[in-house]
């Protein structure tokens, strides 16, 4: 099953209820997949500064948060339930090889306006741990996990971030990842867990680094994907949705002047301002549908 | 009687629609804030009106028995799925597999349906006034589903003896789907079919009709070197 949402504001005006408008969406979606859920927030771009949204594996959140402050100079950490949001100038690479001395910190996403938090448990539970409802920002996609194709663990978890500013949600599996992990290694994409989903996730960095759009790479991927999806991805600019030619896996979208809502189901979005007034469509199978700047 | 989903819960709605006194006068009602909300009327089995103010989510109506019911919004996967009798009109548009394995009655949808409409139908009419997905009809076994738009891809794949009317284009016929000639009956069943749906009976002449070509019913000799 899995529930995946995702909000686009087009209305500068709602960007500090984005928090809010996910938090109805996750919730709702909570019945679809219960063991565990996470989320992307994009808020405005710092130049020059990148954050790392990073968990941790042990209870003792703030006592690495201050040895890390230590350690590496010029950095900010801000620590929100088992996550750490560590904003900084050090450029990724450079970053994620100090983070590697660090066995009881985990990567979870970096880029100049992405965090990512997920975590095992209740959806309901999870959006309440990272107090979602006070986040602000332009777009947010956010995912509640029914586990199929690997272990409910942060690590199975989605939103998967492969790519600077970039994350996939996926309702559905895929049945080619295994050979796909491989190719990918290869061409030097970093691929953590036993997932399908973060295969797909590394699939669509490698286009996007191979200099190909969001759209091509996502109609790309309907020829080396093989498998039922429903797939959000999410990029500093904006976020698409493609669902595979079966198109069994749901998603309904609904638009109107102010934003986009994507949903598993309608439920989701019911909370939403004026939603009953919107324009409200299902993604056509093999279609791929982006909203952005 | 209003029935409000905000207040009272899914459950108890649909209880009360669903043992309804028979002497009682009560025979229309609305429900508000349905929200997306799944199994709305489901069950039903009394001659009553149901009125849903807005959007509704997966199997609204499924399994109605006599019962008509009106969804001023959209419906999610599987409206009137099951029907044995009674009327569903949708103003808005259906999700995936509308009126699936339906035995009798009729769905009638204003907008456009996804994927797999009719499929494994065995007895209901389907009037849809805009275009249906993919594999609509699939493994229909009997009634009809008349499609005023377009059809996607595999329309009427493994279809046995239910017919397809359909207005628009084909995207392509699914295995075992031919067109097929229409006579006086035929014609006469679209006619009363259009007309419960308040559609123009002079349309008639620009609908095509499709059904089985009865290959698959049988083994195929020919085939036998695949075994």
């Amino acid at each position: 099953m899995c529930g995946i949402v995702g909000i686009y504001l087009k209305n500068k005006k709602y960007n500090s209820q984005l928090g809010k408008f996910l938090t109805g969406m996750m919730n709702s979606m909570a019945t679809r997949g219960p063991d565990s859920a996470g989320f992307a927030i994009y808020s405005s771009e710092k130049k020059k500064k990148y954050k790392y949204s990073v968990c941790s594996n042990t209870d003792q959140v703030k006592e690495i948060s201050k040895k890390l402050s230590k350690q590496v100079k010029d950095i900010k950490v801000k620590s929100i339930s088992d996550h750490l949001i560590i904003e900084t100038a050090i450029k990724p690479k450079k970053f994620i090889e100090i983070l590697k001395n660090h066995d009881e910190l985990s990567l979870v996403g970096y880029g100049s306006c992405i965090e990512i938090f997920k975590q095992v448990g209740n959806p309901k539970d999870v959006v309440k741990n990272f107090s979602l409802e006070k986040f602000s920002g332009s777009h947010a996609i956010g995912h509640t996990r029914m586990a199929t194709e690997s272990a409910i663990t942060t690590d199975g978890s989605h939103p998967y971030s492969t790519g600077e500013d970039e994350c996939l949600v996926h309702n559905g599996s895929l049945s080619n990842h295994n050979n796909l992990r491989r190719s990918l290694q290869k061409k030097g994409i970093e691929i953590k867990s036993m997932n399908d989903t973060e295969v797909a996730a590394g699939y669509i960095s490698n286009g996007l680094s191979d200099k190909k759009s969001l759209k091509e790479t996502l109609l790309d991927g309907l020829k080396d994907l093989d498998g039922f999806y429903t797939f959000i991805s999410g990029t500093k600019n904006g976020m698409a949705i493609v669902r595979d030619e079966i198109a069994c896996k749901p998603a309904v979208v609904a638009e109107t002047k102010d934003y986009v809502a994507i949903a598993s189901e309608f439920q989701a979005m019911a909370h939403l301002p004026n939603v009953n007034s919107a324009k409200i469509f299902e993604p056509e199978p093999g279609k791929v549908y982006s909203w952005g700047k | 009687m209003n029935l409000n989903l905000k207040k009272e819960s899914l459950r108890k709605v649909n209880e009360t629609l669903q043992s309804i006194d028979r002497k009682s006068n009560k025979k229309i009602f609305k429900i508000s804030n349905p929200d997306g909300n799944h199994a709305i009327c489901a069950g039903l089995k009394d001659e009553i009106e149901v009125t849903i103010d807005g959007h509704t989510g997966y199997y609204c109506a499924g399994m109605n028995m006599n019962a008509n019911i009106i969804v001023n919004g959209n419906v999610g996967t599987g409206v009137a799925e099951n029907m044995m009798s009674g009327t569903v009109h949708v103003k808005g548009n259906a999700s995936q597999s509308a009126g699936a394995t339906a035995h009798g009655g009729t769905l009638i949808i204003d907008g456009d349906t996804s994927s797999r409409c009719g499929i494994s139908m065995k007895g209901i009419d389907i009037i849809v006034k805009g275009s249906v997905g993919h594999m609509s009809a699939f493994m229909a076994q009997s009634g009809n589903l008349v499609i005023c738009g377009d059809a996607g891809d595999a329309l009427g794949d493994s279809i046995y003896e239910a017919n397809i009317f359909i207005k628009g284009k084909v995207k392509s016929l699914g295995a075992d789907c031919e067109e097929k000639k229409m006579n006086k009956k035929d014609q006469n069943i679209l006619r009363s079919l259009l007309k419960k749906a308040s559609i123009n009976e002079s349309e008639i002449k620009n609908f095509k009709m499709y059904g089985s070509a009865r290959k698959l019913y049988n083994f195929n000799i020919d085939n036998v070197s695949e075994y």
